[in-house]
């Protein structure tokens, strides 16, 4: 069974992003890049069930910006085998990587695409149900717990009531949520060797698609700021706070 | 304009949510169809016939769509797309796992999680953990919007919509649904409670969860957790508040051991007032609180459920 996961360039979650100067975008300049941490997990699921001698080759796809190899390096070195960089500077909308994401599994006949449920810059959480859509495959979204059995995937899937667990007939996809393993570290010998895996960068004309935007960022700006409040020194002093000045009890 | 909007329901009721992606459409303006598609639905489907400001409802009562797989819920969306302007469902985990599968099939994209409407075209979100709010334009022939329920008011229910049954059976066969296993939970639920009071880390473990609970029950609060207390597997899953969780405002946020990473901020810093316990008078969440107390949760948590 081959594995294709997905991976993305992301801004390090825990920078504060700004707007630029006339508004018109947010402001990268310099800020510290990171893998998604949806796309990590990705990963050390599919190393796990090559592991288990469920999956021959895992390979690794990111589309993105030269610097995307960094991303793809670190899958590698986590125990990916090979790597694909599509390569472009222009920000695409999850469509269009999906439909550049079909035309690779395409090519590589991909029996399982794990991917994360949504990457931390923009919080879109669409890729994975669009590359479902257009392969017209099965999907599960938000796993918690994968078991792959008999060209069967069987996953429990994190939804707002709890946990639903579903079945679905391989080929398919699945988009991984938090609590589906701990991603590991890569060791150093892990992280050299990953540098001499094969990466393939193709240049994003090659796919010969339509890829325009849908809609037009038109502004963008910082929400408002809260003040902080008081510190108080008591229960009373709190509780009297909420039902007098609040009416919030 | 014609809005079609995929309703958020247990077929036997149908969740508050929904009322709250009517008013974005009513934003929108046009006539409002509201999609239950479920198993033995005709509850929910009553329900939603009192909501105000729905033209109708159609009713989608089949055995392929319980579970709300998404593959099955697409193809039935797919039949009916072609007669819409807009297609909405509220961002909860049905929202955001069927919509962009029915986008990708009408090759038009979808804007996640909007949180106001400026126009029947262009709508704004939240990116980078809450940091931003992005104003975007759709350019896409049919307009797909997932909403974020605690931005819009819910809408009045004294309507009287008309019942459309829906025909056909759309079993794509590509998914199975197994089970559900719900939480079984009598308090309001996290993202609709006027009150909510959620712990962190600082509750050392999942027993220590029960010191909210009283609180929570005196006050008929909802209780939230944050994602390190939900890895740490104190609290389930479904009780998680912040960027990858649940995204709540309620009236009054009660934040209890908990630091305030960013991540846990994007999912709570709307509410109108938020009181923070914590011992380390250092921690991030006390720049977003609007009350906070400085000592130990495990003295005060008690203090607060004998006072209440």
């Amino acid at each position: 069974m081959k594995i294709l996961i997905m991976v993305k360039r992301v801004t390090d979650p825990n920078v504060t992003i700004r707007p630029n100067m006339d508004s018109s975008n947010v402001d990268l300049t310099n800020v510290k890049m990171a893998m998604n941490p949806f796309c990590e997990i990705a990963t050390e699921e599919a190393i796990r069930l090559k592991e288990a001698g469920i999956a021959s080759e895992v390979i690794v796809l990111s589309i993105g910006d030269k610097q995307s190899q960094d991303q793809i390096r670190t899958s590698l070195a986590m125990g990916a085998d090979r790597g694909i960089l599509i390569e472009t500077d222009a920000t695409l909308e999850p469509l269009n990587i999906a439909k550049l994401a079909a035309k690779v599994i395409e090519e590589e006949e991909i029996d399982l695409v794990l991917l994360g449920k949504q990457s931390s810059d923009k919080d879109n959480n669409q890729t994975g149900q669009m590359l479902a859509a257009i392969k017209d495959w099965g999907q599960a979204t938000f796993a918690s717990k994968l078991y792959i059995s008999n060209e069967k995937a069987t996953v429990t899937r994190e939804v707002d009531t709890g946990l639903q667990t579903i079945e679905l007939t391989l080929p398919a996809i699945v988009t991984c949520d938090l609590r589906l393993n701990t991603p590991r570290f890569a060791s150093l010998p892990n992280i050299m060797k990953a540098k001499r895996k094969p990466l393939v960068i193709k240049p994003i004309e090659e796919f010969g698609l339509d890829l325009t935007p849908r809609f037009k960022m038109l502004n963008v700006e910082s929400p408002q700021v809260r003040e902080a409040g008081d510190i108080l020194g008591s229960v009373d002093e709190l509780l009297e706070k909420l039902k007098t000045t609040e009416g919030v009890l | 304009m014609t809005i079609l909007i995929i309703a958020e329901h247990d077929n036997s009721s149908l969740k508050e949510i929904t009322l709250n992606t009517i008013t974005a459409a009513t934003q929108i303006g046009g006539d409002i169809d509201l999609l239950i598609a479920g198993e033995d639905c005709a509850a929910a489907a009553e329900a939603a016939a009192k909501i105000s400001g729905v033209t109708r409802v159609l009713v989608a009562d089949q055995a392929c769509y319980n579970g709300q797989l998404a593959e099955n819920m697409a193809a039935l969306i797919m039949s009916m797309a072609s007669n819409y302007s807009h297609i909405l469902a509220p961002s909860t985990a049905n929202g955001k796992n069927v919509l962009p599968r029915v986008a990708a099939k009408l090759d038009v994209s979808v804007l996640s999680d909007i949180i106001s409407v400026e126009s029947p075209d262009t709508f704004k979100r939240s990116i980078y953990a809450g940091n931003i709010i992005a104003t975007l334009q759709s350019l896409d022939p049919i307009k797909l919007l997932t909403v974020r329920g605690t931005s819009f008011s819910p809408a009045e229910q004294n309507g009287s919509a008309f019942i459309k049954v829906v025909d056909g059976a759309f079993d794509e066969a590509l998914s199975l649904f197994i089970n559900n296993d719900s939480v079984v939970n009598e308090r309001p639920e996290l993202t609709s409670a006027k009150i909510v009071i959620s712990g962190g880390r600082g509750m050392q473990n999942g027993e220590n969860f029960s010191m909210l609970e009283k609180v929570a029950d005196k006050v008929g609060a909802a209780v939230g957790a944050t994602r390190a207390a939900v890895d740490a597997g104190f609290v389930p899953n479904d009780m998680q508040v912040g960027q990858t969780g649940k995204i709540v405002a309620p009236d009054l946020y009660i934040a209890v051991g908990i630091s305030g990473a960013i991540q846990h901020l994007a999912g709570m810093k709307e509410s109108k007032v938020i009181v923070a316990i914590n011992k380390d008078p250092e921690a991030p969440i006390f720049q977003v609180a609007d009350y906070g107390i400085v000592s130990d949760l495990f003295d005060t948590l008690p203090e607060l459920e004998n006072a209440l």
